[in-house]
């Protein structure tokens, strides 16, 4: 089945970030006819995370998180705006990622905050991060100052968004959208390069 | 089995009395762990190479040669060498040079480096750590078993009819491992040439020293050296222990607290439970040790961390005292269930055998310009 993992980064309960996060991840399922939708809420791991900085290596529950990540089909992340960007939590999470993570995964941006003055946040910060991480960035990003919770068109524009994720969940593979896949630590380990490859690259004659 | 210790050499702050010790004190501390080391009994001392504070561990030959001259029985190995920075060349003469001075008791650990600035400083390019290490250690295999060498690569100055010198003891090279944590490609290249891989361990989850070992171990029989439960295998190993399972934890707490590398992270009770760290009673360690065999099968070599975090020196001595009482067991342990087919870690003595015997591998030299005589000459 069609896997979408939503990422939420809001720190207070109730979070104005979740609440987004969860009506866009309800539209998504409306959009998509069979989809599994996971809510990985980054409050919930951010000692893990921070543990992760230190030490390297994820704490179970983290673990678990990244694991869904990498296998998710489509991704829904949203962050609040903290001086005038993504929150550290919601970065945090990203830097941890192994380099390939994300490579042609199919991502719907969107941020809270308290007023529309932070909205060019999504073209300004959150474009850039997921360009670098070589993922696909629907054209539709999500921005809701506290105000518009009270707006009808924030509704239009969630359908719009999801609807743009939908149509695009499980068409892109990362071959298509980022070139060759980079092997990650665990595609070596399954399948090591042999060495005399790892010879030739290194005398710079391949690769 | 081989069992033994390793240190990385840091200058680290007692977070118990705030008192840093000097260099000077660092350094002759590491020799009089050495020596206490063989003294209860261990079979190794290796020593890291680092090129900046807060570590006194660089020039490890100096080091271990100095340890060498006054212990007897010890075997003396790094934690790692810097195949990366340094150049082949000198590693092939350093090393021979102390198997000759010690008599064969010296192997060495392959590795890459703890930061990045450390390349730069050498005239390399950490972008190129994967690349310099295969290359280099590509040149350094031949130059430990062909007397003339003419080699040209991507990373150092072509040789033309080089020989290095000292020819290995015997005519044979001091063994080698790799060491890695998280690049499958070392593990590859260890079990390429049939040499030893060592995992860290430390610090890190069972899940990754599992998943490194089994990929060597697979590897090293694709490789036609044997079936895969006869590589050759290390692991590093962290314990703090008293008597008193629960006086080991209060005083080595403010330690693991404010420790580099992992202090100011996971809590000491998370770490424990993740990475092999054991805080205990001597039992207690008896019995993690012993199970690291769970998830990396029957291997050669175990090297216990003990003297970092700023830990005093009478500490580390008292817990190689400790380590010394249980160490036995810890061979029995080791002992029990092993199949006889299961080899012990490679020595000099082990791999002479191995090579049908002692060989003088002089290689004299061509013409003496000024006499125009050759040494054979002159010594027939």
């Amino acid at each position: 089945m069609t896997s979408v993992v939503v990422v939420s980064a809001g720190l207070s309960n109730p979070s104005s970030t979740r609440l987004l996060a969860d009506r866009l991840a309800a539209a998504t399922s409306q959009a998509l006819e069979e989809v599994d939708v996971t809510v990985v809420e980054l409050r919930d791991v951010a000692h893990e995370l921070t543990d992760h900085l230190l030490t390297g290596f994820p704490g179970p529950r983290l673990a678990a998180a990244i694991d869904a990540v990498r296998s998710a089909d489509g991704l829904v992340v949203v962050t609040p705006v903290f001086s005038a960007s993504y929150s550290g939590l919601f970065k945090t999470f990203f830097d941890v990622l192994e380099p390939g993570t994300l490579d042609g995964t199919p991502v719907l941006v969107a941020a809270t905050a308290g007023t529309a003055r932070h909205s060019l946040v999504l073209d300004h910060a959150l474009r850039p991060l997921f360009a670098y991480l070589r993922a696909v960035v629907v054209p539709t990003g999500v921005f809701a100052a506290t105000e518009d919770f009270a707006s009808p068109e924030l509704e239009q524009r969630i359908a719009r968004a999801a609807g743009e994720l939908a149509a695009l969940v499980g068409k892109v593979s990362p071959a298509d959208a980022a070139g060759p896949a980079r092997r990650s630590v665990d595609d070596e380990l399954a399948a090591p390069t042999p060495f005399e490859e790892l010879l030739r690259r290194a005398s710079g004659s391949a690769g | 089995m081989q069992i033994g210790i390793f240190s990385v050499g840091d200058v680290t702050t007692d977070p118990t009395t705030g008192r840093t010790p000097t260099e000077h004190e660092r350094i002759k501390a590491t020799v009089a762990i050495a020596k206490k080391a063989e003294e209860v009994g261990l079979d190794v001392f290796a020593t890291g190479e680092h090129h900046n504070p807060p570590f006194i561990s660089s020039n490890p030959t100096a080091t271990l040669a100095y340890i060498g001259a006054q212990t007897e029985r010890i075997v003396l190995s790094t934690a790692t060498t810097l195949i990366t920075t340094t150049d082949p060349v000198l590693i092939a003469e350093d090393y021979a040079k102390i198997q000759h001075l010690t008599d064969g008791r010296v192997d060495l650990m392959m590795g890459r480096g703890n930061t990045g600035p450390v390349y730069p400083w050498f005239g390399k390019d950490i972008r190129q750590g994967i690349n310099l290490a295969i290359e280099n250690y590509a040149l350094l295999h031949r130059l430990w078993r062909e007397d003339v060498v003419d080699w040209s690569g991507r990373f150092r100055t072509p040789l033309q009819d080089y020989t290095s010198t000292p020819r290995p003891l015997d005519g044979v090279p001091p063994f080698v491992w790799h060491g890695s944590i998280r690049s499958p490609e070392i593990a590859e290249q260890a079990a390429y040439y049939g040499d030893g891989f060592f995992h860290n361990h430390i610090f890190w989850p069972a899940s990754h020293t599992q998943q490194m070992v089994d990929l060597y171990r697979r590897r090293f029989e694709h490789y036609g050296h044997g079936p895969a439960d006869t590589a050759i295998v290390g692991l590093g190993g962290q314990f703090f222990m008293r008597r008193n399972s629960q006086d080991a934890w209060n005083e080595f707490r403010p330690y693991f607290d404010n420790a580099p590398v992992y202090g100011h992270g996971p809590s000491m009770e998370d770490f424990t439970e993740a990475t092999p760290l054991t805080v205990g009673s001597p039992q207690q360690v008896l019995e993690r040790t012993l199970s690291f065999r769970d998830y990396v099968g029957h291997y050669q070599r175990q090297l216990f961390l003990v003297d970092h975090a700023g830990l005093p020196l009478k500490t580390v001595l008292e817990q190689l005292d400790l380590l010394g009482e249980i160490l036995p067991e810890m061979r029995k342990g080791f002992a029990e269930g092993r199949p006889a087919h299961v080899p012990d870690a490679p020595t000099h003595g082990s791999l002479v055998a191995a090579a049908g015997g002692a060989k003088d591998a002089t290689v004299y030299a061509a013409a003496d310009s000024a006499t125009g005589h050759r040494a054979e000459d002159v010594l027939a």
